[in-house]
């Protein structure tokens, strides 16, 4: 089994670790995490490392579980629309043919990292999120034991959905080595409608895509400091559908319909080594935000960029806006003077889940909401 | 007094009037769901009116340490609302309000006892629907869809009840009220709700749903396709699929159901068929036309006998009401029957199919067949007369057969029904013991002392306090050796 002394990279948020395990299945994960139990030692995940700067640094690190070698895709039925895929797979290299998993991941992206981190990306509005196409899942616990749930046909409902509470848990729970996905067909054709609306008259037009019955499966948009907001809809499906539907939001919005995304779409609004913001907010209150944003305004998931003294006003407008405002990324200077998560409903509950998965506190300790 | 007759008398005073039932004759019309033939009479009905009147029931027999059960319309069936003798059962009945339509947003919030269908009648003025569409949808609760995770025929293409809930007011099964997710999406921290929605009320009782909405489509048609057998109609789904289509649904009924169907509500399915499929596609009309087109050319190319394309709505309705009166039609044919739920990989349908009559004969019982064809969810209809010696104990071993067989293909003991009391028995069939356990540390965090719908979905209860302990060693060092 591969292991090693943990090299000057080997750091997680700043905290260095002692030991990378790079364990190539799921058995011999879960003899590692069997032997780090016994030794009581503080695990970090890491696939890419991609997102290893979200989040809080942990407060105790031995050793990085890489999962670089628990790669490839298992099995593609494309018969049955699923795959396969172990959880330290680069989402780049994924090939479905004719087939997709439609999720967004970010530049670089393992799928255990997208699916541990919950990043979502333009296309959610119409394929949902990881949560939404993840239908099994195999962990390895933090006692070394290795669990699945859910299976391999889109319709089960045996047993409780572990998928979705491993889905976004920040590498708290557990390891996931193995995930099986629902897949789409690739589109035949797709159009981006873009368009220039002004700030005063954006929640208007969003209110008109939606009753357009045209079924986009992106609406994006990027608002600036001041000036007009770029709005860009996403439209998949059959050639003739396709230009249909784009003819007549071309109407709607006055814009014009292109055959590649404007540069920003999908793309982060912070610099590298900024602070990112995600904000989420019910759909009516998306164009009542008012400072530059991106992202989803489909399903009012939208992303910024901030400062310490910034990230207060952000939360306060999406608070009151019956949502929520998660700093993803800080560097250490404004990490330590915000409050990165915010409030969180059911933070007790979540506490309680915590205790039962790992009650060593072991799993990326510190890493997530309210010290989990 | 015993702890029920305490618990009676303080949310008599709590609740009111009319809200507590302890005639024994009243308790037995609550004895079993829609899975009739498990039956026990509740110890205690409740009915309360909101949250606040949930969560003091729930409180009170936390107090008494006497477990509670949520019901909704009844109509769940794997027997997931069957009663405590011993315990409290929570009705929803009066839990009925939409308490908000939010079309700007996208969403509604309504109490757990509104039916299903409500959602969408009200939601149709703005131009919206709640797309999760069980066949019981005229009847069944949005509470019992939640606890249930339910389906219907058009989640091939639209998802579960898991993808259209957006968050839930919950009482606690320690009495508590607690929100899981909300109208805006991504609640920061675990997915709870996630974990929530299809955890069969053993994790607390949700007592205000809000729920995402969906524009209507600009246009349907349906299709109906009539095959020589199930498996050339299972060769026609293939080829939809593989071309890239995904229909809104796909139903198929074998001779047995369509004969059912026929004799119950005259749909008028084409004679001597072997199988039927109905196929529909929704969306954007051109988009519609362009699939619709290439549909029928693949039924037709894959051996269709017969098409037949609905015109308007009276006549899409009166293809569905084949497909959704095919369980209760059944009774046409057959003094009793068990309805089964299983899953498998749709490409191995035609296997299945045929390893299901084999045997279905061997037994010598007569199996009806009704699935989702899109997503490979067999509703297979195991008839029997309960009176005929030895015919029910067959009919059962059937039954038992067919998820043997489903767990064989890869696929699910259950697809949309749920576990509930009735299919515990299989659960570690599908899943490993560590698989089981792990599931529990949920029920654990969530449901310490086991009051939640005990006996349902785990064959064995994990007893929450054993949280194995690990050897702590002083020195992290001595792991190396051991990579």
């Amino acid at each position: 089994m591969s292991w090693r002394a943990a090299g000057d990279g080997d750091t997680v948020g700043g905290v260095p670790a002692r030991y990378v395990a790079e364990p190539a299945s799921t058995e011999e994960a879960s003899a590692v995490l069997t032997a780090a139990a016994t030794d009581d030692l503080a695990v970090v995940i890491r696939g890419a490392g991609s997102k290893l700067d979200w989040g809080l640094p942990p407060r105790r690190l031995d050793l990085i579980v890489d999962t670089s070698r628990l790669a490839g895709v298992v099995e593609h039925a494309a018969g049955d629309l699923i795959t396969v895929v172990r959880a330290g797979t680069r989402t780049a290299d994924l090939d479905f043919g004719s087939q997709q998993l439609a999720l967004d991941p970010r530049p670089g992206a393992t799928i255990g990292g997208t699916v541990a981190a919950n990043t979502s990306g333009p296309r959610r509005l119409l394929y949902g999120t990881a949560r939404d196409l993840l239908i099994g899942i195999t962990v390895v616990r933090p006692d070394g034991r290795v669990a699945r749930a859910g299976g391999k046909v889109v319709k089960n409902v045996a047993g409780y959905d572990l998928g979705k509470l491993f889905t976004g848990s920040y590498g708290t729970l557990g390891l996931i080595t193995e995930c099986v996905f629902r897949l789409h067909p690739v589109p035949r054709a797709r159009s981006w409608v873009t368009a220039r609306v002004p700030a005063e008259e954006l929640a208007g037009a969003l209110a008109a895509i939606r009753g357009a019955q045209v079924v986009p499966s992106a609406v994006e948009i990027d608002r600036p400091e001041r000036g007009p907001v770029a709005v860009a809809v996403l439209l998949e499906g059959t050639a003739e559908g396709v230009q249909d539907r784009a003819a007549r939001l071309v109407e709607l919005l006055g814009g014009t319909a292109v055959t590649e995304p404007p540069g920003w779409f999908g793309a982060d609004p912070w610099p590298a080594g900024g602070v990112g913001v995600k904000l989420t907010v019910p759909l009516s209150k998306v164009a009542k935000l008012p400072f530059p944003l991106r992202g989803s305004a489909g399903t009012g998931v939208l992303y910024a960029t901030a400062t310490a003294e910034s990230v207060a006003g952000m939360r306060a407008a999406a608070t009151a806006a019956g949502g929520y405002a998660v700093v993803l990324t800080a560097p250490p200077e404004v990490r330590d003077r915000v409050d990165m998560w915010g409030p969180v409903p059911a933070l007790a509950l979540m506490r309680r889940v915590k205790e039962q998965f790992d009650p060593g506190h072991r799993f990326a300790p510190g890493r997530f909401v309210g010290g989990i | 007094m015993t702890s029920l007759e305490t618990l009676a008398a303080d949310l008599r005073t709590a609740l009111g009037p009319g809200r507590v039932i302890t005639d024994r004759q009243e308790l037995r019309t609550y004895e079993c769901d829609g899975l009739a033939h498990y039956k026990v009479t509740p110890g205690l009905v409740v009915l309360p009116r909101d949250t606040v009147e949930c969560a003091r029931t729930v409180r009170a027999c936390v107090a008494e340490n006497v477990p509670f059960v949520a019901r909704g319309s009844g109509t769940g069936l794997s027997g997931g609302a069957l009663p405590h003798a011993d315990g409290v059962l929570i009705v929803t009945a009066k839990m009925r309000d939409i308490l908000e339509m939010a079309p700007d947003d996208e969403r509604a919030v309504v109490q757990p006892g509104v039916i299903n269908l409500d959602v969408s009648r009200a939601a149709a003025a703005p131009g919206y629907y709640y797309a999760p569409d069980p066949s019981s949808q005229q009847i069944c609760s949005i509470g019992g869809n939640v606890a249930e995770n339910s389906g219907g025929a058009h989640c091939l293409k639209y998802g579960f009840t898991t993808n259209h809930v957006l968050g839930v007011q919950v009482v606690t099964p320690d009495g508590d009220v607690i929100e899981l997710g909300g109208r805006a999406p991504d609640t920061p921290g675990y997915d709870l709700l996630g974990a929530f929605v299809g955890a069969e009320g053993t994790l607390g009782i949700a007592t205000r749903v809000t729920v995402k909405l969906t524009r209507l489509p600009e246009a349907v048609r349906t299709l109906l396709a009539a095959f020589g057998s199930p498996a050339a109609a299972g060769a026609a789904t293939s080829a939809i699929i593989a071309a890239g289509v995904v229909p809104a649904a796909i139903e198929m009924m074998d001779a047995l159901a369509i004969e059912a169907a026929e004799a119950a509500v005259r749909c008028g399915y084409p004679p001597g068929a072997g199988a039927v499929l109905i196929v529909e596609l929704d969306g954007p009309a051109a988009e519609v036309d362009a699939q619709f087109a290439e549909v029928t050319a693949l039924c037709e190319s894959n051996g269709a006998t017969a098409l037949r394309i609905a015109a308007d709505a009276a006549e899409r309705a009166l293809i569905w009401k084949g497909r959704k009166s095919a369980f209760a039609a059944v009774g046409r044919i057959s003094p009793d029957y068990i309805v089964q739920d299983g899953v498998i990989p749709r490409t191995a349908l035609p296997e299945v199919l045929s390893r299901i009559a084999e045997t279905a004969g061997s037994h010598g019982v007569r199996v009806a067949n009704v699935f989702h064809a899109g997503d490979g969810n067999l509703h297979p209809l195991v008839l029997f007369d309960g009176t005929a010696e030895g015919e029910a104990d067959r009919a059962e071993t059937v039954s038992g057969a067919i998820i043997d067989l489903c767990i064989e293909y890869g696929g699910s003991i259950t697809g949309e029904h749920g576990v509930g009391a009735d299919k515990a028995k299989y659960m570690p069939r599908m899943y490993s013991a560590d698989d089981l356990t792990t599931m529990q540390l949920l029920r654990c965090a969530f449901d310490p002392a086991g009051l939640a719908n005990p006996g349902k979905v785990f064959p064995t209860p994990r007893l929450c306090g054993e949280v194995p302990r690990v050897h702590r060693a002083t020195d992290p060092a001595p792991a190396a050796d051991l990579f």
